[in-house]
């Protein structure tokens, strides 16, 4: 069994895709497509790896990592955050609260699990 | 007059304009003048002035002051109203 | 068949064809088509009224009498008319915003409304006017004569009494025919104005007749005829220069203040801009009245018998040399002449006197005021019909009394002297706020006075009204009375003696009082009102309103401008108010617009206390009304151009701190758009990217998933293709550059076709349609408007969250709108994000539908350029929103 991922996106298609790639390359992969209970899910889940959203229904990816920052059992959780604007402010406020890495879309699907694997050596 | 806001310098068009009011404001002052020579004329003498050229001198100033005003309407004519914001 | 026999006959043809033309200018008038009627060449023509038989006939003699001096008396209205500038161009504007009807009314408007000037003023005018009219009648009444010594059938027929009494009857008849026909709101008079311009072409054309006459037929020549000129007993140039100077000054003012000239001038004209034209044009029409009074002067003094009357030349030399035809067009022209003048001064006396002397009686007269019964404008025209046989009586008396033997030209002189008078009150009404009442009675009392006792009386001999005694060594025996040498100061010319005295003690008066009394509240402002007409053209204050009853406002109005009119005029207040009906508020505003309508029937004074009593029933004193107005009438008047600028500055402030703000909010609504569509476009690339490097690089894909991802791709291109139509769509509707496309449709139709292309029922969406149910045509852009229909459906089919989804399209009409709403049975928009519905990429539900969020903008968008709105309107049980079209795009169908 590998390693345990979890996907929060809202877009279905691009969930399907990070699903397959993942899973090929695999991963045990997880969905979750709001922003309300994503934190609860994390801590329900535990997964090894987070790919996060930033704009998400419900509750921003942004204030979902601080969230998961502050809590002793995710402090040090790799979370990769993806968005679709692309401004350097968003990467830069990424970085301050703690994303391990960020990543713009659209993104390479070998870019993406060259990130995965720096993260959490297989 | 001090309540006239006229800005101070005028586009040219305008400022042409004001300076044929000025002359429109001239005219009876100019032709009041000219009017008044005859009196000068003496009245008795060897020099009296013949009633020819008298009717001469009369009317070639009111011919001039009739074409001058003329000349003066058109020149204000299109511009006018446009020079100050008045009436209903 | 005697000449003088055919020479009736002319007249009277001439007068029918006068008639003819009057009525014809008043046919054209009444139905709009009379814009000739408006030209500025009519407006010069109707001027030329100022030319009376004194210059056909008197200008001649007085030319044989004393040379050149005779050209003073059109020097000086040359000399008004190019320096229209000053004073005419003020004047008329001046009688256009205040309505006046004549220099009476102008004057009492001017001075606090007072009824007293306008009584004082109107006496002068008559009373100045008579001999004028007096010196027309005998002007035609000799010219009579003249057929009548060639005509030896006809010797019975010159007494001239009873012909001067035939035309006084036949012009009073003319005038009233013509001249109170009805009772006009202007008083202007187009057929009169068309007559009289007519007439004047007349006169000028016999004039230069005669003239051509007589330098070429009978003079040989100019050079012949100058050469003739210079050995005749006038060939040198023996003007008294006082008289040159005084009589041009003199003619100058009489040409302002003549009642018939004030009529011709303010009252009767039609556009500011005439004025232009009849400032060089009638200039030159006097130069040529006057060119040919020498030649014929010296002409005739040469051919004539010694004795013949010079008055008479125009018409006796064609005839001494048998030119029957040309003596006949003179006489005509002589006709013209007389008639116009005597029509246009009649009828401005008579507006005159029935405005301000028998209307004001009259209504003390009748208890109760204005609001008696019966119709106020049958009086006003008796009035006015009985002033005009008055005037034309006084004159033929005045004509009698004087014994009809005096040269035209000094008959007219004591006319001009006379209503001369009123030029310093004038003049200080329209350049000198500081005049006032007082100082305008105090003026004209003393200039009147001094005309009558040194002028007007001595003009009808001795023994008449000043006696031989008086006459020769003063009342009472005191010789600074003698009437010709006031003062004690001996030797001066009549004439310069009493313009000199009269008006230098009038315009001192007039200066002196004004100094040193107070004026009235109400005259302050008019006073404003007058002198500086050019920088505001406000309304004159004199209401505050509240205590009068509209409908006894309409009553009173209907009597004097009668029922349609006043219908119109209150139906238009009310409107303007925002009433509906005919009765608007009594505001300070309608009664000024009121009272000044009013005024251009009956003159300001009349109207001012007709609506007063009206207004309170008992007297609410002008001065009542204005005592808080009083001390800062003045001060308002700077203060408010103070104000203005204060506010313009503290307006323009606020516009750059708007334009400031509007700019800051653009630039952050600038970067959340771009970060947006930044969002958009990236998301379905993102889905296409990834997929698409799936289907390069993954080897063994099953031919369902390669048929699944292949179909993402796909859907995620539509997607973003859609998302650039939108973009573009709304960039143009937000930019104003879109093209209506207008066409005609039925609103039933179009949402049939919008409910279809949607697919919306096959989806499962229930939809039903209420309200109106027959054909409403429309002319709208109907694809626009169905793409906002179809918008609203689609949303209800993606976002209704109902277990059977249903949507109710509902037409209504209501206050000129035609309204559609669009209602489903789902949870609807939580209040918080309604006013958010119509914002760009705002997406209210969680689910994911597809769309950019840019529908609801667009529908906004577009419902904005077709004229109507979009909203959505809670408290529906579901998701409800309203398209409103105005009801002007739309007609219901036939």
């Amino acid at each position: 069994m590998g390693k345990h991922v979890l996907v929060i996106e809202d877009e279905p298609n691009i969930i399907e895709a990070i699903s397959f790639i993942l899973s090929r390359d695999g991963w045990t992969v997880d969905t979750h497509s709001n922003g309300h209970d994503a934190v609860s899910v994390v801590r329900a889940k535990s997964p090894d790896l987070v790919i996060l959203d930033v704009m998400l229904p419900g509750k921003s990816g942004y204030d979902i990592l601080t969230e998961l920052r502050q809590d002793a059992a995710t402090q040090n959780l790799p979370v990769l955050m993806l968005t679709a604007r692309g401004q350097s402010k968003d990467r830069e406020l990424a970085e301050k609260i703690g994303a391990s890495r960020f990543m713009t879309k659209p993104f390479s699907n070998a870019e993406v699990l060259e990130a995965l694997h720096e993260l959490v050596p297989q | 007059m001090s309540r006239e806001q006229s800005p101070l310098f005028l586009e040219r068009r305008s400022y042409r304009v004001h300076r044929a009011m000025d002359a429109a404001k001239l005219m009876p002052f100019l032709g009041a003048v000219l009017w008044a020579v005859p009196v000068l004329w003496s009245g008795s003498g060897e020099n009296q002035v013949p009633t020819s050229r008298a009717i001469l001198y009369i009317f070639l100033i009111w011919a001039a002051l009739a074409a001058v005003t003329l000349f003066l309407t058109f020149w204000l004519d299109e511009n006018v109203d446009s020079d100050r914001k008045e009436g209903p | 068949m005697g000449a003088l026999n055919i020479l009736v006959a002319v007249c009277l043809t001439y007068v029918a064809l006068l008639f003819l033309v009057a009525f014809m200018a008043e046919r054209a008038a009444l139905r709009g088509r009379a814009t000739w009627l408006r030209s500025p060449l009519v407006y010069t023509l109707s001027l030329s009224i100022y030319c009376t038989a004194w210059t056909f006939y008197g200008a001649v003699g007085n030319a044989a009498r004393s040379g050149l001096e005779f050209l003073t008396i059109y020097i000086g209205p040359t000399l008004v008319m190019i320096g229209w500038w000053w004073g005419l161009r003020k004047l008329v504007r001046v009688g256009r915003t205040q309505r006046i009807t004549s220099i009476a009314d102008l004057i009492s408007s001017r001075y606090g409304k007072s009824p007293l000037l306008a009584v004082f003023v109107t006496l002068i005018a008559v009373i100045g006017t008579t001999p004028y009219i007096a010196l027309q009648l005998q002007s035609v009444t000799l010219s009579f004569a003249s057929f009548a010594k060639v005509d030896p059938q006809a010797m019975q027929f010159a007494d001239s009494e009873a012909t001067a009494l035939w035309v006084a009857g036949g012009l009073a008849v003319f005038t009233i025919l013509f001249g109170t026909r009805n009772l006009d709101a202007n008083e202007r008079h187009h057929g009169v104005v068309m007559a009289i311009a007519v007439e004047a072409v007349v006169k000028l054309c016999a004039l230069v007749a005669v003239g051509v006459f007589v330098v070429w037929g009978l003079g040989g020549g100019v050079s012949e005829t100058l050469a003739r000129i210079d050995a005749s007993d006038i060939g040198t140039w023996q003007v008294d220069n006082g008289r040159w100077v005084a009589m041009t000054m003199l003619s100058a003012a009489a040409f302002l203040t003549l009642p018939r000239m004030f009529q011709v001038l303010v009252v009767e004209n039609e556009d500011e801009r005439h004025l232009r034209t009849a400032s060089w044009a009638f200039p030159t029409y006097l130069m040529i009245m006057s060119l040919f009074v020498v030649p014929i002067a010296v002409v005739g003094l040469d051919i004539m018998p010694e004795g013949a009357n010079p008055d008479q030349f125009v018409l006796t030399v064609p005839l001494s040399q048998g030119q029957q035809g040309l003596a006949m067009l003179s006489f005509l022209g002589g006709f013209s002449s007389a008639t116009s003048m005597v029509i246009v001064a009649a009828i401005a006396l008579s507006t005159m006197v029935s405005n301000h002397i028998v209307m004001p009686i009259w209504l003390r007269i009748a208890q109760g005021g204005a609001v008696i019964s019966g119709d106020v404008r049958h009086v006003v025209l008796l009035a006015r019909r009985l002033s005009i046989g008055g005037v034309l009586a006084l004159g033929y008396l005045y004509y009698r009394f004087s014994g009809g033997g005096a040269a035209l030209t000094s008959i007219g002189l004591i006319s001009f002297s006379g209503v001369a008078q009123f030029l310093p009150a004038l003049m200080g009404a329209i350049f000198w706020r500081g005049s006032n009442h007082t100082g305008a009675v105090a003026g004209l009392l003393i200039g009147f006075l001094i005309w009558v006792y040194s002028m007007l009386l001595p003009s009808f001999g001795p023994g008449v009204f000043l006696s031989a005694e008086v006459l020769e060594h003063g009342l009472w025996g005191l010789s600074w009375l003698k009437p010709q040498a006031l003062f004690g100061i001996e030797g001066i010319d009549p004439v310069v003696h009493t313009v000199l005295w009269s008006m230098s003690l009038n315009a001192g008066a007039f200066v002196l009082f004004s100094i040193i009394s107070f004026p009235q509240p109400l005259e302050r402002l008019q006073g404003a009102q007058f002198v500086n007409v050019f920088q505001h053209s406000g309304n004159p204050q004199g209401w505050s309103g509240g205590v009068a009853q509209a409908e006894d406002l309409m009553v009173m109005a209907q009597r004097i401008l009668g029922p349609v009119e006043t219908q119109t005029l209150f139906q238009k207040a009310a409107l303007e108010q925002g009433l509906v009906g005919f009765l608007p508020e009594p505001t300070p505003d309608f009664l000024q617009r009121l009272e000044r309508e009013l005024a251009g029937s009956v003159g300001a004074a009349t109207a001012h206390a007709m609506v007063s009593q009206i207004m309170g029933r008992a007297t609410v004193s002008v001065e009542d009304l204005l005592a808080v107005a009083d001390e800062t009438a003045q001060m308002m008047e700077y203060s408010s151009q103070l104000e203005a600028k204060s506010a313009e500055l503290s307006r323009t402030a606020r516009q750059l701190r708007a334009a400031n703000e509007k700019l800051t909010k653009l630039s952050v609504q600038k970067d959340a758009f771009l970060s947006q569509i930044s969002h958009e476009l990236r998301t379905p690339m993102t889905s296409i990217r990834s997929f698409s490097e799936i289907l390069r690089d993954t080897e063994e894909l099953s031919p369902a998933d390669l048929e699944k991802y292949a179909d993402i791709i796909h859907q995620e291109a539509i997607r973003l293709t859609r998302l650039l139509d939108d973009l573009l769509d709304l960039s143009v509707l937000e930019n104003g550059q879109v093209n209506l496309n207008i066409r005609q449709g039925v609103l039933q139709d179009l949402i049939t076709h919008a409910i279809a292309s949607t697919g919306a029922e096959s989806s499962g969406l229930n939809i039903h349609r209420s309200g109106i149910s027959t054909d409403i045509l429309m002319e709208t852009d109907l694809d626009r408007l169905a793409q906002v229909f179809i918008n609203l459906i689609a949303n209800a089919q993606k976002y209704c969250d109902a277990d059977q989804p249903e949507l109710t399209i509902q037409v209504t009409e209501r206050d000129n709108y035609l309204i559609v709403d669009f209602i489903d049975n789902g949870s609807g928009i939580p209040a918080q994000a309604q006013d958010m519905v119509f914002e760009k990429f705002s997406r209210v539900s969680d689910r994911q539908a597809g769309g950019a969020g840019l529908g609801l903008a667009i529908c906004r968008e577009i419902m904005a350029r077709l004229g109507g709105s979009i909203a959505y309107l809670p408290g529906q049980g579901g998701a409800a929103f309203r398209v409103s079209l105005p009801i002007k795009m739309k007609m219901a169908a036939q």
